[in-house]
């Protein structure tokens, strides 16, 4: 008598096809072994916003009753293995249903494993992933934020793997062999099984105690009650309004919304080189969620409490390499780059120059033909 | 747009008069004098009368409009509720599957919390093409948050419909109001109508003020946001408040009219010889006309028989049907409207009022009949019969839990 819950969180739209392979794969393996089983997505989630954080759920039981008990919920809250396929999901889930900074571990049992997808080391996800405050596990398989399944882009055998990895961290969910076979016939391709195999047999996991991780406290907001929303469907406009910040006299920063903040929504980020900038305000005038803040001198600094990872900065800026979009994975924070260039010139270039120069093969965001072809081309393992 | 009223000599002409006039120029008299800002139209009998008589009065000068002749229904609904949101007193209306046409947008129109006052020409539901009252155009909104309210002389009509703009635009509740008109009946039967003038109206009836809720670039807002279900429910809730709400507004704006042109009357319901009636019948609109000249003549038999005439429906007057109610051995329910394979299979208003009587201590029996469909006549004699079998339920010689259709041919 047992009930096992898989929550796959994944890059809306992107990974749409990846997450339900995965959580298909995992009823039918369990079908397999005699058990029944559900998979969902997280229904407020849809209709899914390009790389918005999404989540869909596999729970396999060994009777019906059991999966009763669990069927028909938005988010299981006790699941056995949470997938993480874009590593930088381990810094928060802020999902399009609106309510503040999820951890990535915050709906995983205790001694549960999250499993990411990454080429990061263990010890660099874990400075990203939230406390917990209970023991858990983490495995990663090694592989970029896979596109796999998404209209055109080809299989890379991500959802292979990730089943064959999650078989290895919870057999008592789904066995490798039922998952090899179900990898057959849904797929007819025994490369594929292949990949599902090695990725089982060279899964490790670490443990990681409730203490470890990122102290942050997670920005939350309070709902209001019908008492307290605004009536008549009203949502009142952000004010114009220069908000104070210390140091910023005779620069500008709007006041932004308060609750919807887009800290988990990008994959990348700008990287802005103030010493070309020549101001010319393009970047200010294109940014979709206004998150140029104009500093004192005249320059523009990315507020990274606004900014969703699109790029259009770095395509308007005339400048060559004034902006350049780099991987979320390489920050740990959230400060302002304006401020840390006014304190020390020189060590914010060297920062910058070492950001820019550490980019990691990434999905998100289409640069040039041939691009996903030759980022797959690199995952020889 | 208009600026603020002054009630010009010319107008004092034209109000505080008698008139003959039917219900559907009752109504639009009430759009001149509430001065509405924005009005809508698209053809549908019998609706469509009330149109011709709002032209009538602009081309002749004597009101002052945005008059809007829209593609559909749809629109027609549309284009006033945007223009509420901006701060313009609309008139709207429909009949019958016009109004089913404009559902959308009349959906939205309560959440939105817009005030607009709509007509409905109660009409049957096509198919078959068929223009006479039936009650189910209006009532299919029920449930929405609209206030829905019906009328049974021009008088009243206009009465009321000054009254729906007073509690509509209320504040506190900020929701659409439907008067409701039998077609035929009301819509083109003539009475003489007390014509109210400007100014005892303005004294009634303040203008529409939006507040911070107003629609306008020196108030930035957004309204209707896509929401999900970490929302929506105080959305509904905030709904429910209001209309829970208007029954105290209506009230008052009740009291105020009473006070200001000297017509009372009892805000909710109309009690007809309902002292120490032992029979009471209950139905909306037009149908008032023949059951009160049954209840006199059987009256004058003797028999105790009173009646109750439903104006609102929403809010739905629980307390005052209640308390009217209770002391009676048995109600007929006389629903101009269908409510097919409801309980009972019963009307609309006969399953409303089994509801709000279910926890009176002496429940009454309660009979439901069916009658005047597509606006056939409901006559004096139709009513007798009715009256008696409702006094045999009462005795238990009938049925009560079944639904009796009157006047159909078998
Ligand atoms: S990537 Fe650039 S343009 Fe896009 S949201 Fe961020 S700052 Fe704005
Ligand atoms: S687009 Fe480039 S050059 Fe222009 S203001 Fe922005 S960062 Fe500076």
């Amino acid at each position: 008598m047992s009930t096992g819950s898989v929550e796959v969180v994944y890059r809306g739209i992107f990974q749409k096809t990846l997450a339900k392979n995965i959580c298909r794969g995992v009823v039918f393996a369990a079908k397999k072994e005699g058990k029944i089983g559900t998979a969902f997505g997280r229904y407020s989630d849809s209709p899914e916003r390009n790389g918005i954080p999404a989540k869909q759920f596999a729970v396999v039981s060994d009777t019906h009753d059991e999966l009763q008990e669990h069927l028909a919920r938005y988010e299981p809250d006790n699941n056995d293995v949470t997938i993480a396929c874009d590593d930088a999901l381990c810094k928060g889930v802020e999902s399009w249903a609106w309510y503040g900074l999820q951890p990535i571990n915050k709906l995983l049992k205790k001694g549960g494993t999250l499993l990411v997808t990454s080429f990061q080391s263990p010890n660099k996800l874990i400075n990203f992933i939230h406390r917990k405050g209970e023991p858990y596990n983490l495995a990663l398989v090694r592989a970029a934020a896979s596109f796999s399944g998404l209209w055109v882009y080809k299989d890379d055998h991500t959802d292979a793997r990730l089943l064959g990895a999650l078989a290895k961290v919870a057999p008592h969910i789904v066995g490798i062999d039922a998952i090899c076979e179900v990898i057959k016939e849904q797929w007819k391709d025994d490369l594929k099984v292949a990949s599902a195999r090695k990725t089982y047999e060279a899964t490790e996991t670490i443990p990681v105690s409730a203490d470890q991780g990122n102290e942050e406290v997670p920005f939350e907001f309070e709902k209001p009650g019908w008492k307290t929303m605004e009536e008549g469907l009203v949502i009142r406009g952000i004010s114009a309004e220069q908000q104070k910040v210390e140091g910023w006299e005779g620069g500008y920063v709007p006041t932004r919304n308060p609750t919807f903040k887009k800290f988990s929504t990008r994959t990348m980020r700008p990287v802005i080189n103030f010493d070309t900038c020549i101001k010319c305000t393009l970047c200010w005038l294109q940014c979709p969620d206004s998150c140029f803040d104009i500093t004192p001198d005249g320059l523009y600094d990315a507020n990274m409490e606004a900014c969703c990872g699109c790029g259009v900065c770095e395509a308007v800026c005339p400048v060559e390499d004034c902006v350049t979009m780099v991987n979320e994975e390489a920050f740990d924070d959230n400060a302002s780059q304006w401020e840390m260039w006014v304190k020390d010139k020189k060590g914010y270039e060297t920062w910058m120059t070492e950001k820019i120069s550490d980019k990691p093969p990434r999905s998100h965001g289409f640069h040039h033909v041939g691009q996903y072809a030759e980022e797959t081309a690199d995952e020889s393992t | 747009m208009n600026p603020p009223k002054t009630a010009t000599a010319e107008q004092i002409v034209i109000g505080g008069s008698e008139e003959l006039i039917s219900g559907s120029e009752a109504i639009a008299h009430a759009c001149r004098l509430a001065d509405v800002d924005v009005i809508t139209a698209y053809p549908i009998r019998p609706y469509d009368t009330v149109m011709q008589y709002v032209s009538q009065m602009i081309s002749d000068g004597d009101f002052d409009c945005e008059f809007i002749v829209a593609e559909s229904e749809h629109s027609q609904f549309e284009i006033v509720k945007h223009a509420s949101a901006v701060g313009a007193r609309v008139f709207v209306g429909s009949s019958g599957v016009g109004w089913f046409y404009a559902f959308e947008a009349m959906a939205v129109t309560a959440g939105l919390r817009m005030p607009m006052v709509a007509m409905v020409g109660n009409r049957a539901l096509d198919d078959p093409g068929a223009f006479g009252v039936e009650h189910n155009d209006a009532l299919a909104v029920r449930d929405l948050g609209w206030m829905l309210v019906w009328v049974e002389t021009p008088q009243e009509a206009l009465d009321t419909a000054l009254i729906a703009y007073r509690v509509a635009e209320d504040k506190r509740i900020f929701l659409p109001c439907a008067v409701s008109c039998d077609g035929a009946f009301l819509t083109h039967s003539q009475a003489i109508v007390n014509v109210p003038d400007q100014a005892t109206v303005d004294s009634f009836l303040p203008r529409y003020d939006r507040g911070d809720k107003l629609l306008h670039p020196d108030n930035p807002i957004t309204i209707a946001p896509q929401a999900n279900e970490d929302w929506v429910m105080e959305i509904r809730r905030q709904s429910d408040a209001a209309m829970r709400r208007a029954r105290g507004v209506i009230t008052e704006a009740y009291e105020d009219f009473g006070d200001k042109f000297g017509r009372e009357q009892e805000p909710f319901i109309e009690r007809y010889m309902m002292e120490d009636a032992e029979i009471a019948l209950v139905g909306m609109g037009t149908l008032a006309l023949p059951v009160k000249v049954a209840v006199r003549k059987m009256r004058a038999e003797g028999r105790k028989v009173g009646f109750v005439r439903v104006r609102w429906f929403r809010p739905f007057p629980t307390e005052e049907l209640q308390d009217a109610l209770s002391d009676v051995e048995a109600v007929g329910v006389i629903d101009r409207d269908y409510g097919f394979g409801s309980s009972f299979h019963s009307g609309v208003l006969a399953n409303e009022l089994r509801a709000a009587l279910y926890p009176v201590e002496n429940q009454p029996k309660i009979v439901s009949f069916i009658a005047g469909l597509g606006g056939r006549e409901v006559n004096t004699d139709n009513v007798i019969v009715i009256a008696g079998m409702v006094a045999d339920a009462a005795s238990g010689g009938m049925n009560d839990q079944d639904t009796y259709w009157i006047g159909v041919r078998e």
